[in-house]
């Protein structure tokens, strides 16, 4: 029986048995092919090229991920503050995103309705970070130099975005606050379809406080919310380019806040170098399935 | 002593929120933790708020001050001088962006989620596929992906119309991740019981799979409504007839010094309307809470 099963279906026999569910999925299929598979699939292709927007692409093999690997000095350093970056904000934001989630869940509705607003405003506005350009402002009237000035702590304004040794602190503070966004709401939605009798039944079973009613109750509970949570992670944590550009300017100095998208930006948007911008895209992508994987399989492990 | 200590714990009981399994002083911690991140979250919104309201000398002030001290509502006036003298009338904005965010946050969610059940619940040839390529395409960055999505608007006849910016949003995979992560959770004896009852996918659809995930896609509306809220059209929408509000309040902010007031009123009105849409979908979301008990 189990061998018929593992037989490879035909095309008419899979649209006999799965009909419906073909049908339910072809309006998203159609839209998916043609306004994200393809345009990916082109990149892909692209970053073979030689590319600038005005002639036809030139086929150029592995070239450009040649010179981006070994001659193009800025990348490694760009993959360098990426990873930095991710690895202290990835993590961090997770963590932050599900307690908050999760103490936000104990409090009485009404409050815990103006919480959720109070946590999610930096994400709420597109450009509400911009905020922290006045806080770090070079100048003595900057919010950040100001207080540090009156409590006697500097005596002359600190150029804080113009210090290479400040710049990624910084991001790195802007990312995390910024960070309380689609994590934060898929947690809060999923700690909603926990069951409640669960906890109950865990009462008489001997769960004896908070901690242990997060780790054999809501955690396991909240399995796929974590997934979700963990993907959405990785691609904003690796994906850092508008604080930067916006902050700390492009070029930054000695390219302190240089991000593999600042990168791509630079060839993309302003040297017009598409195919090496769509090799820098691809690179990405794949470091990120790379990630994705190993914290999946961490996952599993956890939960 | 006792009694003392006794004490606080019964005047806490009175809470009807509180559940077994809580002590006091981790509930004290907290509470000031929550307090502490609360505070500093809450910041960009009191300043846009308070901006709004400031004349321009309190705008202009150094060094500068969060609250304002005389509030005014000349920005607004501003503003609507501003919009009162515009080529295209207000109102076409206005219809802009409600056809653009409703037909976008609306084919989101519904063409998102009827996909997401099949793929949460069933193993069939290509579902494998489509999950992993789902996840995948999250992870290709947007910058590169613009030119050849061009192109094919381009080539179907497409750009300058509301679908080049609704489209490729609903065939992007965030919203669809995000409904399938949470139908994955719906018991799958309820699926089963309910064709036992003779009732059609589609039906399953509509009847289970959609009301035991409503957190799931109010979350979504939520989200996706923020997007297209803030989306300028960019060059995909070229006609003035047919661009959103939120490019004509950019184009105000863009006008320069001379606008700065104006502009701080910009920036209140363009997050408002989000708020807005925030408080009553998540207060829905907190809502379903009391009415769940459906696992299982």
């Amino acid at each position: 029986m189990k061998k018929v099963m593992k037989k490879r279906m035909t095309v008419q026999e899979a649209w006999r048995l799965h009909r419906q569910k073909y049908i339910l999925m072809l309006p998203f299929i159609v839209l998916f092919i043609v306004f994200t598979l393809v345009p990916v699939l082109v990149s892909i292709g692209l970053s073979f090229t030689s590319f600038n927007l005005f002639e036809t692409p030139q086929f150029v093999g592995f070239r450009n991920y040649i010179n981006l690997i070994a001659f193009d000095p800025v990348f490694l350093t760009a993959i360098k503050n990426t990873m930095l970056f991710a690895i202290v904000t990835g993590p961090a934001s997770y963590l932050l995103c599900f307690v908050l989630a999760w103490l936000i869940n104990e409090l009485p509705p009404k409050v815990r309705a103006v919480m959720t607003l109070v946590f999610y405003a930096p994400s709420i506005s597109g450009g509400a970070y911009m905020i922290w350009k006045l806080i770090f402002s070079s100048d003595a009237y900057g919010y950040a130099n100001a207080m540090l000035m009156k409590m006697g702590l500097i005596q002359e304004p600190l150029l804080w975005f113009q210090t290479k040794e400040y710049i990624m602190p910084i991001l790195i503070i802007v990312q995390l606050w910024l960070s309380i966004g689609v994590s934060f709401l898929a947690f809060i939605a999923g700690l909603q379809n926990v069951d409640r009798t669960l906890y109950e039944a865990g009462q008489v079973d001997g769960v004896k406080n908070r901690w242990q009613e997060l780790w054999y109750i809501t955690l396991p509970q909240m399995k796929p919310q974590l997934m979700f949570g963990a993907v959405m992670q990785i691609t904003n944590s690796l994906s850092v380019s508008a604080i930067s550009l916006d902050l700390v300017g492009f070029p930054s100095v000695d390219y302190a806040g240089h991000t593999i998208l600042t990168h791509l930006h630079d060839y993309g948007n302003l040297r017009l170098e598409m195919g090496y911008a769509c090799a820098i895209a691809t690179l990405l992508f794949f470091i990120m399935i790379f990630i994705n994987i190993i914290v999946q399989k961490l996952l599993r492990k956890v939960a | 002593m006792e009694k003392l200590l006794a004490a606080p714990r019964k005047w806490w009981r009175r809470f009807k929120f509180r559940r077994k399994n809580r002590s006091l002083a981790m509930d004290i911690v907290l509470v000031v933790l929550l307090g502490g991140v609360g505070f500093i979250s809450i910041w960009p919104l009191l300043y846009i708020i308070n901006a709004a309201f400031k004349p321009i000398s309190e705008i202009f002030l150094f060094p500068p001050r969060l609250f304002v001290q005389n509030p005014t509502m000349n920005n607004f006036f501003d503003l609507s001088v501003i919009i009162a003298d515009l080529n295209v009338i207000f109102s076409r904005y206005v219809f802009n962006t409600v056809v653009i965010t409703l037909l976008g946050t609306g084919g989101t969610v519904l063409i998102g989620s009827m996909a997401a059940f099949p793929l949460a619940k069933y193993k069939f040839p290509g579902s494998k596929f489509m999950s992993n390529a789902i996840v995948y395409s999250l992870m290709f960055n947007g910058t590169v992906t613009a030119i050849p999505n061009y192109i094919i608007m381009t080539r179907l006849h497409l750009v300058n119309s509301y679908w080049a910016v609704i489209l490729p949003v609903i065939g992007g995979t965030f919203g669809l991740y995000l409904m399938q992560n949470f139908i994955v959770q719906v018991p799958d004896e309820l699926i089963e019981a309910a064709k036992i009852d003779g009732m059609s996918e589609y039906k399953i659809f509509f009847k289970i799979i959609m009301p035991l995930s409503k957190p799931a896609w109010i979350t979504l509306i939520i989200l996706s409504f923020q997007s297209f809220w803030g989306n300028t059209g960019g060059t995909f929408l070229y006609s003035e007839r047919l661009k959103p509000v939120s490019y004509m309040l950019s184009q105000v902010v863009s006008g320069g010094i001379a606008r700065t007031g104006a502009a701080s009123a910009v920036t209140l009105v363009m997050m408002l309307v989000p708020i807005i849409v925030f408080v009553i979908s998540q207060s829905n979301v907190l809502e379903t809470m009391a009415t769940s008990g459906l696992k299982g």
